[in-house]
């Protein structure tokens, strides 16, 4: 029984990882004031590209690299589209999110079904991982799961406790007084948008070389939507993030261990989608003040205007 | 030497022409990138887009399947014009087509058997309205209500109808004729839509789909709950000072453009497949692709009728040339997602001008 729970556990943060590193990213976009609606487009697109590097050069993190390099690169479009032209962000991302998966289907199309045989070992903590219970569950982990963790730390850090993240937050909140302060509220948009774009392809190279080891179209399977419901469940705080995202991780979980029960898998397959509903709905229900949503959240600043 | 100063200011008159033009030209520049992305990837970019035109609208039977193919395109298209005038973002058209699918296939199954086809057919498209509204307007009950964001809602909703989907045909719904496939049996003869012959057209969908963005048009410009779902989306607070319901506006355009939406997924389960299959067969991301429809067509249902054939005939097209080319289905994504990226960048090139002047300096 100990070691079903362990292993749960266990299992629970490794697919909580994916929506943590998405979530911390969309955290530092929309703070900014920008919402962007490629998370899941830009997940497949990293998915893609760290299996085919990791694939021909043998080497993990390269592949890694190259899916975040990729990830902030198709990340500049939302960017021009919703800060330079002022275009509808919710449109803008609806169509990074659709260029992204028909890329990724296109130049993935020949890795379909290939099992890839380089892996990215576990890492143990030394001494840590030797601790009874705690030990195997945070402390023998990939190593996406400590790099996931580790920004999520960093990013809230940078949002609250350094200059240039505070000039983030208050461009999401009033950039017009930002820019008077002496700030280039574009410059720093714009890379809020790609950063926050190399965590979701950072995300999806955990799915395709650590998780599932193998790449499939349409196998980030409504994450990055996930995430963006998570930004508001997190209250756009990544520290909050952390616990949020291995809450649903659990759910996760919770469809393989009650598939031997005899319930449809199917109706299991819904579980994390209804808990999105249900999560949102309870967050709703706090007083809208204390949501903490970024005051000028897609909406386009116009320089020069009053 | 000379200075060349380009600057922008917004534009206040827009004409229809020039919103035609706008459009045309952003089409055209998605064009140029489509096609390097071709060149690419080693594909002759002229050759691929000359196959995606004449696979669609080159011979009378690419005509034909275009045609068919832009039915679910324009009746989803339509009601998303109205949702977004209403800057209600609905992105749950896919769900809320199945839905209908789903509704029409447990009523032509249980009465269709025992009625003609004069009954059937009508009380089929009606179940098919309900269903797609049903689903259409949970997303705006939780809008309004508790400020729940519709673009995870309705997204959320399609995730879980694809799943209930699956769930009724490997289930319950599961047919004794599909040899252990999942799938249901074909639905009943009565129930089974005609068509042009020598086609896949399904007319009664089609004249349904011409007919309903004709009276949407009028719904949207001539009427008030028109004018107050504008309102909504335009100017909220107007809209708050007004008296306007936004309750009652929202529940009745997501109803509408959720039904339309489930009038999609009947034609194509009743009209097209005869019976219910996969989610990803009763329909091809129809919900996803009428998006762009809809923006293309500049949110006026009457355009989405053409918006709707170019789609269709990028769909088609986009199925010829992976046989032809040996290209992946995900063709057909990149070229909207491409498209869509233009066409909303080539808005700012509609509300703004801009001036070139030449400086001596």
């Amino acid at each position: 029984m100990e070691e079903i729970i362990i292993s749960t556990i266990q299992r629970t943060m490794v697919a909580g990882t994916p929506l943590l590193l998405a979530t911390t990213g969309e955290v530092l976009c929309e703070r900014s004031g920008i919402l962007n609606l490629g998370v899941e487009g830009v997940m497949a697109v990293g998915a893609v590209v760290a299996f085919i590097v990791t694939m021909t050069t043998g080497q993990p993190w390269l592949g890694v690299l190259a899916a975040v390099a990729a990830g902030m690169a198709i990340s500049v479009i939302h960017a021009v589209a919703s800060v330079s032209l002022q275009a509808n962000q919710v449109v803008s991302g609806l169509a990074l999110t659709m260029l992204g998966l028909g890329l990724s289907g296109m130049m993935g199309k020949p890795y379909v079904g290939k099992p890839l045989t380089i892996k990215m070992d576990d890492v143990a903590i030394p001494w840590l991982c030797d601790l009874p219970v705690v030990g195997n569950i945070f402390f023998n982990q990939s190593p996406f799961f400590y790099l996931a963790v580790f920004l999520a730390l960093v990013a809230w850090f940078f949002l609250e406790r350094t200059r240039l993240g505070i000039q983030v937050r208050s461009t999401g909140e009033n950039p017009r007084a930002t820019e008077t302060q002496g700030v280039n509220v574009y410059l720093l948009q714009y890379w809020s948008v790609i950063i926050g774009g190399g965590f979701s392809a950072l995300a999806g190279a955990h799915l395709s070389i650590s998780y599932s080891k193998s790449w499939v179209e349409g196998m980030t399977a409504g994450r990055g939507w996930i995430a963006i419901a998570l930004t508001i469940f997190a209250l756009w705080n990544p520290g909050r993030a952390i616990w949020a995202s291995f809450v649903f991780g659990g759910i996760f979980v919770a469809q393989y261990l009650l598939q031997p029960l005899g319930i449809s898998p199917n109706f299991l397959a819904m579980l994390p989608y209804v808990a999105t509903l249900v999560i949102l709905l309870l967050i709703s229900l706090r007083d809208p003040r204390k949501l903490n949503a970024p005051a000028m959240l897609a909406t386009p600043y116009k320089r020069g205007e009053r | 030497m000379t200075m060349i100063q380009i600057s922008f200011s917004d534009r206040y008159n827009i004409t229809p022409l020039r919103s035609l033009m706008t459009s045309a030209g952003a089409f055209a520049a998605g064009l140029i990138v489509i096609g390097l992305i071709f060149a690419f990837v080693g594909v002759n970019p002229f050759y691929a887009i000359s196959e995606i035109f004449m696979g669609s609208f080159g011979s009378v039977y690419g005509i034909k399947e275009t045609i068919t193919k832009a039915i679910p395109l324009i009746l989803v298209g339509a009601g998303l014009t109205l949702a977004f005038r209403a800057k209600f973002w609905n992105i749950g058209a896919e769900g809320q087509l199945l839905m209908g699918a789903i509704f029409a296939t447990w009523t032509a199954q249980t009465l269709g058997p025992s009625l003609p086809s004069w009954a059937i057919v009508p009380i089929m498209f009606a179940a098919g309205f309900i269903g797609g509204a049903f689903w259409g307007i949970i997303p705006a009950f939780l809008k309004i209500k508790y400020a729940i964001n519709e673009v995870i809602t309705t997204l959320m909703l399609n995730y879980i109808c694809a799943e209930f989907l699956t769930m009724l045909i490997v289930g319950p719904w599961k047919g004794k004729t599909r040899f252990g496939f999942p799938g249901t049996d074909n639905l009943p003869d009565s129930a089974i839509l005609g068509i042009i012959s020598g086609s896949r057209i399904h007319y009664a969908t089609l004249i349904l789909a011409l007919a309903s963005c004709l009276i949407l048009w009028v719904v949207i410009y001539r009427t008030r709950f028109g004018y107050e779902a504008r309102v909504v989306g335009e100017n909220p607070d107007a809209g708050k000072y007004a008296g306007i319901n936004f309750l009652k506006t929202s529940l009745i355009l997501m109803a509408i453009s959720g039904g339309l939406a489930g009038f999609a997924g009947v034609g194509e389960v009743a009209g097209i497949h005869h019976y219910l299959g996969y989610p990803a067969s009763v329909s091809s991301g129809y919900g996803f692709t009428a998006i762009i429809v809809a923006w293309l067509a500049k949110l006026n249902p009457v355009y989405a009728i053409l918006s709707g054939l170019v789609f269709a005939g990028i769909v088609v097209g986009g199925d010829a040339i992976q046989i032809s080319l040996g290209l992946p289905a995900a063709t057909v994504q990149i070229v909207n997602g491409t498209l869509l990226i233009f066409l909303i960048m080539g808005d700012y090139f509609l509300n703004h001008q801009f001036k070139i002047r030449f400086k001596k300096k």
